[in-house]
């Protein structure tokens, strides 16, 4: 026997290895809406395998707690069980020795808080509260609800106008969604149970770029006859348009009414045209508002003394409010008023209106981690800033901008400075000379994101002419407020039909940014659609939206693993000069190779069943 | 059309043909539990998976087409390993007590556990436990479901009640009354039509089996006992007694029954002549009132079928008033037996037991409801259906092979063409224009006038002229057929005189009691059998049958006289749903 040895993986190992690898997607691929107790008593499963065995709580606790939880999804248990399930796993949570034990507990103490009312479901009335809820995972996480697998069959078919079509169903804006969603839809991709989500913003972005243009209405199809109801819209972002869009194609007059100079909302005033290009943006919406009798007000308040709210609803019949979120948050530190601090939304709105600020000479530096920060610092690269630089308070894992969008700044030459909190901004002669930070270190887990707290080191100066403040953004909402419409945290608030709660609201909704804060452009489409059918049914009228095309049935093949195709992008010494677009589209191959791997979950497993799809909304 | 191969052998079939169809066609079985053409190919048993040369992994052949130059082997080592290893899966949660159930010898996971010779058994057992109120007409035996769906989806899409879906979740998934609730609730509309029975694969899914209260009656020696056959009792009964439809006669019936040993045997089409009697006149009635001017509803329902009464009361409960007041021919016929034959037998009512063979569930529900009953007793004691008629003669060790043809007694066993065809959809409507057709002008019309509502569309509408009125009529079978004629009729879309509905596709020739025959519709087929009866008669118009003379003439008095009154006609808004 030799005194050491040196440590090789077994076989065994390895494949035990390559099993929590396959876990972990399936984990991360879970379909939505499973029974939460049925969640929690296969984890406990895995946890209890994971125990050493040494102490009493952890080696006989678990398994005890497991069981004590399909009793209850058995139908066997009552509400007693549920207590004896809290008390057991606070005690073990309390008196395990190491961290497999009370970590296995605490997740089970999470559930019966977390979703209580499931627990009392099963205790009580034997049943689950998530039955019968077995629907298409993309589709299921599209806010929207998007018919995915229908329209990758489609483009996967070479049907591309009619992939547009099918899109337009549910959402009016395949084209900025093809270049701007953040694809919720891929979270939960069963795809990921075999390798990878499947690529379905890209292959939306093939469908867009194949079909040409797509007008709302094929011959002989026209917009419900007119209902003589008259609709007004505030607001002519995403949400407001979506509104309008599906109202029009329902009979309704409608009439928007746009703050600025130009419709789009945040696809125009928050979105740089290298991500959207603004004829792309343009041409959409010129399609979108001739779905019925739409029309647009532009450079239009409404809410102010000189077109109040009330005379809006004298004059139309119902209102919907979807103004966004377009107000900025300051950082209230010293400095901020010196020439050279701007925020998110100046910067971002001058872009859109295309009067490009020139950063030529100019040092610059972004304040945020947030999606907008990122357009900030890229906008900014392309506005010829000497250096860019961005400070965030929190680490780069912890910030809220996609993942990729993060990377493509930090590739695009913009310097990521972690853990730096804003301290003060330098002045010299009124103009800002440069951001002093605080140094952070990453603390205690709270609210579930990693928080910052100050750290015993000097602060850091970051040279700067022009400071970016993308910290967030607010919602101009006190005008609304005064005319009656409920307002928490600066926010409208409105129930899930989207009606504003607040006395004598009857027939105004609202919905998008200016209700959920800033979101996702997908949400506020969704919000707009969502409004559409309720405005329609209070205006005592129940039009259908219809499934416009047939899709494919799928042609069983073999699905091998396989690699998700990644999109490409036009080589960064190029793409920061102009305001272009970076992306680029799939190949036809990587297209057909795409749409292949599609497990075209509508017609496999419970797809089948039930049509796989809402033919009708 | 697309070429492929099946296990070797060329084949040509259309276009979006599954390839379990395309193998039909071939005569190669591939074994099923879950499929129901066009109604349930959802891919669920895993036992009709086939190889597809090429492919990795098998593939359900009932709901993957058959593609231009597929190999297809219904029979490798794979997919007979597959196959079987689902089936004891499968039976891992059946209740495998076969001896006990009544679907023994018709059920299809016996026979396909039977066929792949299955005869070890590998897993854990993992039975559900029964839990249902068995009072009610309709049984769920919730240990012998196998969960392939097919009662959700024909409840769902061709019955639009939605009664049954997916219960629990997860690897517990089963079938469930929705929403978690019990079959008797009031927000559960079951109109206990049956249809999920007769599309069971297996016995999850039973009629309330009354035959032992039968024997029970039997037994106590005491009873006259009395027997009445519905119409498409008729045309079904000798399926699973091993007779063809030539040998399986009404008369062969009526012996068979008196080999039971029952004391008479009558002919509930008698009664369906009397139901046109009242219902016919309640109509022509109406027809009057309203020309002189007096507020009639209209349309006029028909109301003989329960599980469309049911329907009615429960999703269109403001067109309850359109029901014709007339009792269904099997509770005329309850009354009238207890009444005028219990008088002519010189006895009480309560000394005779009366059993009505029904192709029907609902019937076990209608001859429960309280205000049903005018004679005293019970007007109808017991109702069995055909599978129960089916099981209650071979109980009694009767070889009906060698019965020669017996006789409905006189005089309640007597019936004309159109009392026959109450039993298919239509044929209520056409039984009851020929005779109003008399009514109204006093003169016969050609017994084949009224042909037109006879086909098996859905919704079949019409218009007839009697005496210089155009009657605009309706005839739908099957309750989502019914749903959309009612929702017009309610909407003012559609305005019809008279409407014909009979809950279950085809009618009671299709009826949720009917015999069990996997994969095979005979509702049609059963339905022409009726029709042939009626073409062959010389007595074909109920006005006409000379026992429902004889009734009127000794009895009743007049159609809507006080007697018919009193015994045959209903308020339906007062039959409680469920007690």
């Amino acid at each position: 026997m030799s005194r050491l040895s040196i440590m090789n993986e077994t076989k065994a190992q390895a494949a035990v290895e390559s099993l929590h690898k396959d876990l972990e997607r399936r984990v991360t691929g879970a379909p939505p809406a499973l029974c939460p107790l049925d969640v929690a008593s296969s984890y406990l499963k895995v946890c209890a395998a994971q125990t050493c065995g040494k102490c009493v709580p952890c080696r006989v606790g678990l398994p005890q707690l497991e069981r004590l939880i399909d009793d209850l999804i058995d139908g066997k248990g009552n509400m007693k069980t549920v207590e004896t399930i809290e008390k057991t796993a606070e005690a073990i949570s309390t008196s395990a020795d190491c961290a497999i034990g009370y970590e296995a507990a605490n997740m089970v103490l999470k559930g019966v808080k977390g979703f209580r009312e499931d627990y009392e479901a099963h205790a009580k009335g034997h049943q689950c509260t998530s039955e019968g809820f077995r629907a298409v995972p993309c589709v299921t996480l599209c806010p929207a609800h998007v018919d995915i697998p229908g329209y990758i069959a489609l483009v996967n078919a070479g049907r591309y106008a009619d992939a547009v079509r099918l899109i337009r169903k549910d959402n009016p804006f395949p084209s900025v969604c093809a270049m701007v969603c953040e694809h919720p839809c891929e979270n939960k991709c069963r795809r990921r149970m075999v390798d990878d989500a499947i690529n379905i913003r890209g292959l939306k972005l093939y469908a867009i770029d194949h079909a040409g243009h797509v007008p709302v209405y094929r011959e002989g199809e026209k917009p419900a006859p007119a209902t003589g109801k008259k609709v007004a819209i505030v607001g002519g972002g995403p949400s407001g348009i979506s509104a309008a869009y599906y109202l029009g194609m329902m009979g309704h007059s409608v009439e928007i009414f746009e703050q600025r100079k130009r419709l789009g909302g945040m696809l125009r005033y928050g979105i740089p045209s290298y991500r959207l290009p603004r004829e792309v943006l343009h041409e959409e919406i010129e399609t979108l508002l001739t779905a019925g009798d739409i029309k647009v007000h532009k450079e239009v308040s409404i809410g102010g003394k000189d077109y109040p709210l009330s005379k809006l609803r004298e004059n139309f019949d119902a209102v919907y409010i979807a103004i966004g979120a377009h107000t900025d948050k300051s950082l209230r530190i010293p400095g901020e008023d010196a020439d050279g601090v701007m925020s998110a939304v100046t910067l971002l709105r001058r872009i859109g209106d295309e009067d490009f600020p020139d950063f030529r000479g100019k040092k610059v530096v972004v304040v945020g981690g947030g999606n907008v920060a990122m357009d900030c610092a890229r906008s900014s690269l392309r506005l010829n800033a000497d250096k860019v630089t961005l400070a965030y308070r929190r680490r780069k894992d912890d910030m809220t901008a996609l993942a990729e969008e993060v990377e493509a700044t930090e590739v695009e030459g913009c310097e990521i400075i972690e853990l730096a909190a804003p301290l003060k901004v330098e002045v010299e002669d009124g103009k800002a000379k440069a951001l002093w930070v605080k140094q952070q270190m990453i603390s205690n887990i709270k609210g579930g994101r990693p928080a910052p707290k100050d750290a015993s080191a000097d602060p850091i100066r970051i040279e700067a002419d022009i400071i970016v403040v993308a910290i967030g953004q607010g919602i101009d909402s006190h005008n609304f407020e005064e005319s009656g419409i409920a307002v928490k945290w600066g926010c409208i608030e409105a129930f899930d039909s989207e009606q504003v709660k607040g006395t004598d609201m009857a027939g105004v909704f609202s919905g998008g940014d200016c209700v959920s804060g800033p979101a996702t452009v997908i949400r506020a489409i969704a919000a707009g659609k969502v409004a559409a059918a309720n405005i329609d049914e209070y205006l005592g009228f129940h039009h259908p939206i219809t499934l416009p095309v047939d899709i494919p049935d799928p042609v069983p093949h073999n699905r091998p693993a396989c690699g998700r195709v990644k999109m490409r992008e036009r080589p960064i010494d190029q793409r920061i000069h102009d305001f272009e677009l970076v992306e680029k589209g799939m190949t036809q191959e990587e297209m057909e190779q795409e749409s292949g791997r599609c497990l075209r979950c509508d017609y496999y497993g419970f797809g089948k069943f039930r049509e796989g799809r809402e033919v009708k909304w | 059309m697309v070429n492929a191969t099946i296990n070797g052998k060329a084949i040509q079939v259309p276009e979006n043909t599954t390839i379990l169809e395309a193998a039909k066609l071939n005569h190669i079985t591939i074994p099923h539990l879950c499929y129901l053409k066009h109604v349930n190919e959802i891919g669920a048993c895993r036992v009709c998976v086939v190889e597809i040369e090429g492919l990795d992994r098998l593939v359900s052949s009932c709901n993957t087409y058959v593609q231009e130059g597929m190999k297809i082997i219904t029979n490798s080592p794979k997919v007979r390993q597959a196959r079987r290893t689902n089936v004891e899966l499968i039976l891992s949660q059946h209740n495998a007590r076969c001896a006990e159930c009544v679907r023994s010898g018709n059920c299809e996971l016996q026979t396909t556990a039977n066929d792949l010779g299955i005869n070890t058994f590998p897993y854990h057992e993992d039975i559900a436990a029964f839990r249902w109120n068995s009072d009610f007409p309709l049984i769920r035996n919730d240990d012998k479901c196998i969960k392939c769906m097919r009662c959700v989806q024909i409840c769902e899409k061709v019955q639009q009640m939605n009664v049954w879906d997916i219960a629990k979740s997860g690897s517990r998934t089963t079938v469930g009354v929705t929403g978690g609730k019990e079959i008797t609730d009031p927000e559960v509309h079951c109109t206990v039509c049956g249809q999920c029975i007769t599309h069971c694969p297996v016995g999850a899914l039973v009629e309330r089996d009354d035959t032992q209260k039968v024997r029970d009656a039997f037994a106590q020696g005491d009873k006259i006992m009395i027997a009445s056959v519905a119409p498409a009792v008729r045309t079904s009964w000798g399926e699973k007694l091993g007779l063809s439809h030539e040998e399986a006669t009404a008369e062969r019936l009526a012996a068979a029954l008196k080999a039971v040993g029952f004391n008479y045997v009558f002919d509930t089409d008698f009664s369906a002549d009397l139901t046109i009697m009242e219902e016919g006149s309640e109509f022509v009635a109406k027809l009057k009132n309203a020309a002189a001017g007096k507020p009639e509803k209209f349309p006029m329902f028909t109301s003989c079928c329960p599980g469309w009464v049911r329907f009615i009361k429960m999703e269109f409960p403001d067109l309850v008033p359109n029901l014709s007041s007339a009792k269904s021919p099997q509770q005329m016929f309850g009354a009238i037996i207890k009444t005028w034959y219990a008088q002519i037998l010189g006895v009480e009512a309560d000394k005779i037991y009366h059993v009505s063979f029904m192709p029907c569930t609902a019937k076990k529900y209608e001859c429960d409801v309280d205000c049903m009953n005018a004679s005293g007793a019970r007007d109808i004691d017991v109702v069995l259906t055909v599978r129960e008629l089916d099981r209650l003669i071979k109980s009694e060790g009767i070889d009906v092979k060698a019965l020669s043809d017996g006789e409905f007694d006189a005089p309640l066993g007597t019936a004309s063409g159109a009392g026959h065809i109450f039993g298919t959809t239509g044929g209520v409507m056409e039984a009851a224009l020929r005779s109003a057709y008399y009514l109204v002008t006093g003169k016969n019309p050609d017994a084949n006038a009224f042909r037109y509502v006879r086909d098996y569309d859905g919704i079949k509408e019409t218009e007839f002229e009697i005496a210089g009125k155009k009657l605009r009529i309706a005839v739908a079978h099957g309750l989502g057929n019914i749903r959309r004629l009612c929702e017009d009729v309610r909407s003012g879309k559609a305005q019809y005189d008279f409407i014909e509905c009979m809950a279950c596709p085809t009618g009671c020739a299709g009826g949720g009691g009917q015999p069990i025959e996997e994969g095979n519709e005979l509702g049609e087929s059963r339905g022409k059998i009726l029709l042939d009866m009626d073409r062959k008669m010389t007595l074909r118009f109920s006005h006409e049958n000379p026992s429902i003379v004889q009734c009127y003439k000794e009895y009743l008095g007049e159609p809507l006289g006080e007697k018919a009154h009193h015994l045959l006609h209903t308020d339906q808004s007062k039959w409680e749903l469920w007690k």
